[in-house]
């Protein structure tokens, strides 16, 4: 499936003011990462990875649950957070693709971890300056944690990289395959750019340099090398994505549907 | 339920401006600080150990017999979770509490013990309001409650390391992120010969060591 990104300006996908969908944007990113990842419990190579990724899911998770929440008293019409979690369909979701992807082999997954944290830790550090209290609140938190995620990641990418020839064959592989993807976390996205130059908000773009030097540095000190190649699959903040987020979102939204307003 | 409540009984509601630093005098005061500060420095207040005025003597004696569902141990004052707690104008308890990590999964137990306790304590209501801000730290655990934990065979968290603010490389050029701190000694042996088993341990909080002097492995409470 290749996903064009739509050239022309594209109304905001969200019906809803501004605020809410920029807000949308991280919270969706942390839900479908926190979903994804959470598939890996009892799949891990060992136990102790096991604990690791259900443990990183779970932080994940709560900075959804908390950006949803935010998002839901913006738009003020009475969503909660699993409301929009589990009530909206598909294009609704502004997620990058990134997200999304199938977990792969364990280097795959790494590979998702290791660029999606690196992000997440600038945007969450840049966030926590915002002029929201609520949202830099919640980024100050959380930085903590992504942080945290990327030296689990750096860690694995160092230790498959440099390691055998078959996990280096394996971790090269998983970059080459999600790398595509990373493009989407800085694709040029109006309404953040107009919020930045608010100075509410933060612009995506603004932080590849950096990011790409971190995420470089791992690579090298890894033996492994930033992939070439311009393909750029984009259209996540748009609802834009690819085949396999319908699946992951029946199995996430299937009980909350088949049983509204059930708790346990 | 909202008891007509004047617009004078401040509801502190994390989408409110920063609060304006109040007179430091009472207590209670101080759950809301400003988001600007992240991780920087090391400003934000200390948890309260135990009210200030009177009325909120009872509610935090109360409180006091609330512990994390985790951390056995530790009642939520010690632990830093607990933030305020005060008498609210209409007569009702305000509890402020925190989360350790956002997605910390022992908060919904929290808030259930916190309104076990504070009806138990003879309260008709309680309202409980969680803030983000500042953001939890290790570092708001006492010397106390962090003898109490190395009791319990959990070994407290060590400093945070100075200027731990999470970013780029470390002073090596070869770290990514100054997270890890010395080995923790052996909360069993004492021995400083320590080995981290995995960084994800029993709990998000923890980290799973190993003492290579009695062989016995132990949850380390990570920095945080």
């Amino acid at each position: 499936m290749t996903t064009a990104p739509p050239t022309a300006p594209g109304p905001s996908p969200a019906p809803a003011g501004p605020p809410v969908a920029y807000v949308l944007r991280p919270a969706d990113d942390a839900l479908i990462a926190a979903q994804r990842m959470a598939q890996w419990c009892t799949n891990a190579p060992q136990l102790e990875e096991d604990v690791a990724l259900a443990n990183i899911a779970l932080d994940l998770l709560g900075q959804a649950r908390a950006l949803l929440t935010h998002a839901g008293g913006l738009e003020g019409r009475g969503r909660d957070e699993d409301a929009l979690a589990f009530l909206r369909d598909e294009p609704e979701f502004t997620n990058v693709q990134l997200v999304e992807l199938p977990n792969g082999d364990f280097a795959h997954s790494i590979a998702k971890l290791l660029f999606f944290a690196a992000y997440q830790r600038l945007w969450y550090e840049r966030t926590a300056a915002a002029r929201d209290p609520e949202l830099a609140a919640i980024a100050a938190k959380a930085v903590k944690e992504s942080t945290y995620h990327l030296d689990h990641a750096a860690t694995w990418t160092e230790r498959l990289g440099d390691g055998t020839e078959e996990s280096h064959r394996r971790m090269r592989a998983g970059v080459a395959a999600v790398w595509p993807y990373t493009h989407d976390l800085f694709a040029a996205d109006p309404l953040a750019a107009r919020l930045a130059a608010e100075g509410v908000g933060v612009d995506p773009a603004e932080l590849r340099p950096e990011w790409l030097a971190t995420v470089e540095e791992v690579l090298t000190r890894s033996g492994l090398a930033v992939p070439a190649g311009d393909w750029a699959p984009t259209g996540g903040r748009h609802g834009v994505h690819t085949e396999h987020f319908s699946l992951l979102l029946m199995e996430m939204q299937s009980l909350h549907r088949a049983h509204p307003g059930v708790t346990w | 339920m909202t008891p007509a409540a004047p617009p004078t009984t401040s509801p502190r509601h994390p989408q409110d401006p920063p609060p304006v630093p109040a007179a430091p005098a009472s207590g209670e005061t101080g759950a809301t600080g400003t988001a600007g500060g992240t991780g920087a420095g090391s400003g934000p207040p200390p948890p309260p150990e135990r009210g200030g005025a009177g009325g909120e003597a009872r509610l935090y004696a109360a409180l006091a017999r609330v512990h994390d569902p985790e951390i056995r141990v530790l009642n939520l004052a010690e632990l830093g979770v607990l933030r305020a707690a005060r008498i609210g104008a209409d007569g009702t308890p305000v509890v402020t509490i925190t989360p350790t990590y956002v997605g910390c999964p022992a908060m919904d137990v929290i808030r259930a013990d916190v309104r076990t306790a504070v009806l138990a304590a003879g309260y008709a209501d309680v309202r409980i309001e969680t803030v983000w801000s500042p953001a939890w730290t290790t570092d708001w655990i006492g010397p106390r409650a962090r003898a109490k934990l190395a009791a319990a065979g959990i070994a407290p968290p060590g400093p945070r390391p100075p200027g731990a603010r999470p970013s780029g490389a470390g002073p090596d050029g070869r770290r990514l992120l100054p997270l890890s701190v010395a080995a923790p000694p052996c909360p069993r042996c004492a021995a400083a010969d320590t080995e981290e088993v995995t960084r994800f341990g029993s709990t998000a909080c923890k980290a799973l060591w190993r003492c290579r002097s009695c062989l016995e492995p132990f949850d380390h409470l990570k920095e945080h």
